[in-house]
């Protein structure tokens, strides 16, 4: 790449084109209409719905269709989008960012969004060709291109990018093999039985499921020992396949932070106001340690929307107006396989004393459950039914004491009506309470 | 979005459209889910939207009934959107004008996390479209359906100023 000595200065610089770097330019430009704003990834195109990337593949949508705001949303709000060019060396001292094109960028704000990459577990025989991960658009075609009308797949891990990729490459045609380590699929994300209701949807999709195993070898393919032909698990067990894709987890991409000093645990350390150690140097998404209000401490709960509001808060702290991070958690819409299950929160929650847990089932097709601590919801799992989960969840994030009301949560007709009248005068009708 | 000069009668001040269920006043009659579903309807002619039209169209708000209490609930406009925060495809977005939160319905790839984040339960799944149906507050109106609708006035329209 030729060496570019272009340096440019700007009032808040952001690095990270996706979710949390969206969330904080649009908080930014909410407070500053005017404060000169640079954005930069190492991603060619415009912010894009990385969750899309499964519909991608699958080639039911269109990098266009999958843009995460309008087209003229960086010039309409006058941001600087450096695109498609790596940050190498953050200069905490001198605010300069070094990138590896030669060029600099110096700041009075910055934020790092740098988001998360596929975690990359050492395997033997894996410096093959034909194996990827699932977490970017270049991911998406790099596995499409290497598809053949007779490529077999193995996926390990059954974690939502595996589903994901597992989703997409079933609706291409192609027969999919899961290697999960542990005993369910999404067993981050869902209790037994909502798992139990995953776990059959693959199946009936044809999908085999291998539980309890990892893969021990990348094996080569006997005309061509350089490209994956299978995987030999622990047990012995060999899988054929010419993808293998590794969905095993996202791991915080922090190095930068790290490197110019930053305090890094297993992501950027952010207090409440997602503002690092440093002075005028914030953090958020999938990068950073956020709080998280139902384990009561920070640590990274790598989702789009947290990613997206802990963007926003950092966005309106850099811009000068003081606001605090209420909190994320761990929580999923899914929707593959035409399932409807939403989770939030704790999901197996340990016997000890101050738990209850609420359920309520309707044969196969629905399910509820809530999951209560000291008499506030602490987590819930909705399947079926899910289009009052919101109700319950927003409850969570409030911390209300719903002891008093807390079989109506996971009543079938469960709704509004059924909180505390006050709950309902204060949120739903203020004004109407005078006119009345 | 434009409102009619008769919702707005001094036309310059920008307000903000916001309407109120009121419990004391609801009857659960489901007049509004009437008329919000035909408003939302392609033929806006209620037999035909009942029974013809393909995909059918959707009530955009929904009756609770409780025992004695009933309460008509639709989407918020909420000034600190959780929706739209929460949103993964960016379908979802406030309105910094009139402080409107509406779908771009070509852009919604039905993932219903917006239905998890929203503490109203608010917003519903159009199952046929594979998209969310949500309150629109009518924009070809100077008066939502459902507030006209309504015979007992249990939904409170008011303009709020910025």
């Amino acid at each position: 790449m030729p060496r570019k000595t272009s340096r440019r200065h700007t009032r808040y610089l952001i690095v990270g084109n996706s979710a949390g770097g969206i969330g904080a330019v649009e908080a930014i430009r909410q407070v500053d209409a005017d404060g000169t704003t640079t954005i930069v990834s190492d991603e060619p195109y415009p912010a894009y719905s990385r969750p899309e990337i499964s519909e991608y593949l699958a080639g039911l949508t269109t990098v266009e269709r999958m843009l995460f705001r309008p087209p003229d949303f960086y010039e309409k709000n006058r941001i600087e989008a450096i695109l498609g060019v790596a940050a190498t060396r953050l200069d905490l001292r001198k605010r300069r960012l070094e990138f590896e094109d030669g060029r600099t960028v110096t700041w009075e704000k910055l934020l790092l969004a740098t988001g998360g990459r596929p975690t990359a577990p050492r395997i033997p025989g894996a410096a093959r060709e034909g194996i990827f991960t699932f977490t970017t658009l270049a991911d998406a075609d790099r596995i499409r291109a290497a598809l053949r009308p007779d490529s077999r797949a193995v996926v390990i891990g059954a974690g939502l990018i595996g589903l994901s990729l597992t989703h997409a490459l079933v609706r291409l045609g192609v027969p999919v093999a899961m290697v999960e380590l542990l005993d369910r699929p999404l067993a981050s994300a869902l209790d037994q039985q909502a798992a139990a209701v995953v776990e059959r949807a693959l199946r009936e999709a044809g999908v085999e499921l291998v539980f309890g195993q990892t893969v021990a070898q990348v094996l080569g393919r006997p005309e061509d020992d350089r490209r994956v032909g299978g995987v030999r698990l622990q047990d012995g067990r060999q899988l054929p396949c010419e993808i293998l894709a590794i969905a095993i987890g996202v791991t915080p991409r922090t190095e930068l932070a790290a490197e110019a000093g930053l305090r890094v645990s297993r992501g950027i350390v952010v207090d409440r106001h997602m503002a690092t150690t440093h002075a005028n140097v914030y953090a958020c998404g999938d990068a950073a340690e956020a709080f998280d209000f139902v384990h009561g401490v920070e640590r990274v709960t790598p989702i789009w929307p947290n990613a997206y509001m802990g963007g926003r808060v950092a966005g309106l702290n850099m811009a000068g107006r003081e606001t605090a991070y209420s909190g994320g958690t761990g929580m999923n819409a899914l929707t593959y396989f035409g399932l409807a299950i939403v989770s939030a929160g704790l999901q197996e929650p340990s016997d000890g004393p101050g738990f209850e847990v609420l359920t309520c089932s309707d044969g196969d097709s629905t399910y509820r459950k809530v999951v209560l601590r000291d008499g506030r919801v602490a987590g819930l799992t909705f399947v079926g039914d899910i289009e009052r989960s919101g109700i319950v969840f927003g409850l969570m994030r409030d911390g209300t004491d719903v002891s008093t009301f807390k079989e109506a949560l996971v009543a079938p007709d469960f709704g509004l009506t059924m909180l505390p009248e006050g709950w309902r005068r204060e949120r739903l009708a203020p004004l109407a309470t005078e006119a009345a | 979005m434009t409102l009619s000069s008769a919702a707005r009668p001094n036309g310059a001040r920008p307000a903000i459209r916001r309407i109120y269920p009121l419990e004391d006043l609801c009857m659960g009659c489901g007049l509004c889910e009437v008329h919000c579903l035909v408003e939302h309807s392609r033929t806006r002619d209620v037999i035909k939207a009942y029974l013809r039209e393909r995909p059918a169209p959707l009530a955009r708000l929904r009756v609770e009934r409780q025992d004695h209490l009933f309460l008509p609930v639709q989407c918020r406009h909420c000034p600190e959107p959780l929706c739209v925060y929460s949103c993964l495809t960016g379908a979802l977005s406030r309105d910094p004008t009139t402080g409107e939160v509406h779908v771009d319905e070509t852009r919604c790839i039905g993932c219903w996390t917006c239905i998890l984040a929203c503490p109203y339960g608010a917003i519903g799944r159009d199952l046929q479209r594979g998209i969310i149906a949500k309150c629109d507050l009518c924009p070809d109106r100077s008066l939502p359906a459902c507030v006209a609708a309504c015979p007992n006035e249990a939904i409170l329209y008011v303009e709020e100023a910025v």
